[in-house]
């Protein structure tokens, strides 16, 4: 089905319209005599629904078209906007950390797993000492991603995060982006919601200084 | 009895235990094969090469699982239950010749543990006898599900049992014998004389009864899981659930045995050629009970008596008839 059907689709679901998509599917009524229910039972005997039945599974037999995805050896690509354990982004321009310390994470965390804790360097920058989130009471709700002024926290692809305790924390470091894969430009940005759109520049106006 | 015999019986039946009790555990992984491939899955791959060892996987577990009997139930029966299914579905195998005869150093071996005029008739009674296991084991489990499954299973079996006693009586009409060496015999001049061209109702008839005989996918309403979780296994555990499983599998490979040889000419004239043919005739019916495990829904208990008391049985009384007259 093409766009512009789904769309027409989806906005025209008044079924007792004439023009509508929709139609009754036809059934035909129970038998309720015995000659009916006779009939009804040869046709359905000599039919050889059956044998459909058989062929389909057959034929799919044959083809060997299997769908199994072997999961720890394969694994399904997952969405860019998937919200999997968080990660912590570096500026491009500088390789420095993006976090700021501003705190508005933890502020709005729903489920008060993330703790930050910061302090002023020797050059009166926010710096931050402590920040983990316990993965055991995150909801993956997306909203530190969302809050974040930054861009700094987002949401990665890595999902396994099972943990043989019930408190399983994540560390500044771990989720921090390694300097090598700084190095090598293969930071990858989070696409999802509070991320930049691919036409940004586009849009971008310039700030008005005349005034 | 003279002891060469004796021993040569002895062994005939060791062989056989060994034999279908290991093809019982190959058609589990057969079956877990065809079912994922017909439905697009892999199925065991992990243990061994094309998960080969997943039978012996389940086997151990099976063997070392611990042995639970719950409380409430009758003890001596609960126990005794899941043996008298596995050792009917071998006891029937005695009168079933599963090849042609053959020469072995020098000494002519009959594969068949005692040919018995009355062949057809002990294989369908003892098989008949099997279904006191599901039956005592359910009615033992003090378990509504496994009651349940009990009650079906007598339901199951009064009615499937009608129909394969009579289907089959217009072959014997033909035959006049019992002796399925004689039935054998009978088909030996080769695709022509198959009893399946002269007799396709009774073959059909008997081919339909076997899903019941066995318990198997259309009928498969003993032990429906989506229903009735396990029927008559769900108290147990260990090898004596496995008891119920080989029984249930070895019955597939002697009913395909015995749908072959009664309608299919069985190995026909007794050649290398119509040994390989009988195990192929088999391997088809054992594949056909995985099949339709695929492809086709369960039917309700009342809807399997329906179609046995009202359809099959008037037609396998039809088709009697019809044979006696044409004898005549």
């Amino acid at each position: 089905m093409h766009n512009e059907n789904i769309e027409q689709h989806f906005n025209n679901r008044n079924v007792t319209e004439i023009n509508s998509d929709y139609f009754m599917v036809d059934i035909a009524d129970y038998p309720t005599d015995g000659w009916g229910k006779f009939t009804r039972t040869l046709r359905r005997a000599l039919r050889g629904e059956l044998f459909v039945g058989l062929w389909v599974v057959l034929r799919e037999m044959i083809r060997f078209d299997i769908h199994t995805i072997q999961y720890p050896l394969e694994k399904m690509p997952i969405g860019p906007r998937y919200r999997a354990v968080h990660e912590m982004k570096r500026l491009w321009e500088s390789d420095a950390e993006r976090c700021i310390g501003c705190g508005l994470c933890e502020k709005i965390c729903i489920s008060n797993c993330i703790r930050i804790d910061t302090r002023l360097d020797e050059e009166s920058r926010k710096e931050v000492t402590e920040y983990s989130i316990n993965l055991g009471r995150c909801i993956f709700c997306g909203y530190c991603a969302e809050v974040c002024p930054e861009l700094a926290i987002t949401h990665g692809g890595e999902y396994e995060n099972a943990s043989d305790q019930r408190e399983h924390f994540i560390m500044y470091q771990d989720m921090l982006t390694p300097f090598d894969t700084m190095k090598a430009g293969t930071q990858v940005e989070f696409e999802g919601f509070g991320a930049i759109t691919p036409h940004e520049d586009e849009r971008v106006k310039k700030t008005p200084l005349a005034y | 009895m003279e002891m060469a015999y004796f021993i040569e019986t002895i062994i005939k039946i060791v062989v056989i235990l060994l034999v279908f009790s290991g093809l019982a555990g190959i058609g589990t992984y057969f079956e877990r094969k065809v079912l994922a491939f017909m439905q697009r899955r892999l199925g065991p791959v992990n243990v061994g090469p094309f998960g080969l060892l997943q039978v012996a996987a389940d086997g151990i577990k099976l063997f070392t699982k611990e042995d639970i009997v719950p409380t409430n139930v009758v003890g001596k029966i609960f126990k005794i239950a899941p043996v008298i299914t596995a050792a009917t579905a071998f006891m029937a195998a005695a009168a079933i010749p599963f090849l042609p005869s053959f020469t072995l150093f020098g000494y002519e071996v009959h594969p068949i543990v005692a040919d018995i005029n009355i062949g057809i008739l002990y294989i369908l009674g003892i098989m008949g006898v099997g279904l006191y296991g599901p039956l005592l084991g359910g009615m033992a489990s003090a378990n509504k599900f496994s009651l349940i499954s009990a009650a079906r299973g007598a339901a199951v079996f009064i009615s499937y049992e009608v129909v394969t006693g009579l289907s089959i009586l217009a072959p014997i009409m033909m035959v006049g014998s019992l002796s399925l060496v004689d039935f054998n015999e009978y088909q030996a001049d080769g695709i022509t004389s198959w009893i399946v061209w002269t007799q396709p109702v009774a073959f059909i008839l008997f081919w339909i009864a076997a899903f019941a005989e066995t318990g198997r996918t259309p009928f498969h309403l003993i032990a429906n899981d989506h229903e009735i979780i396990d029927g008559f296994g769900t108290e147990y555990s260990g090898m004596r659930w496995g008891l119920f499983f080989i029984g249930e599998y070895a019955n597939m490979f002697f009913i395909s045995f015995v749908i072959a040889l009664l309608f299919l000419g069985g190995y026909g004239d007794g050649s290398f050629l119509g040994a390989i043919g009988l195990l192929l005739k088999v391997a088809f019916f054992f594949f056909f009970f995985l099949w339709t495990r695929a492809a086709w829904p369960d039917i309700r208990p009342d809807q399997l008596m329906w179609l046995c008391w009202k359809v099959l049985m008037p037609i396998a009384m039809i088709n009697i008839l019809i044979t006696a007259i044409v004898l005549m």
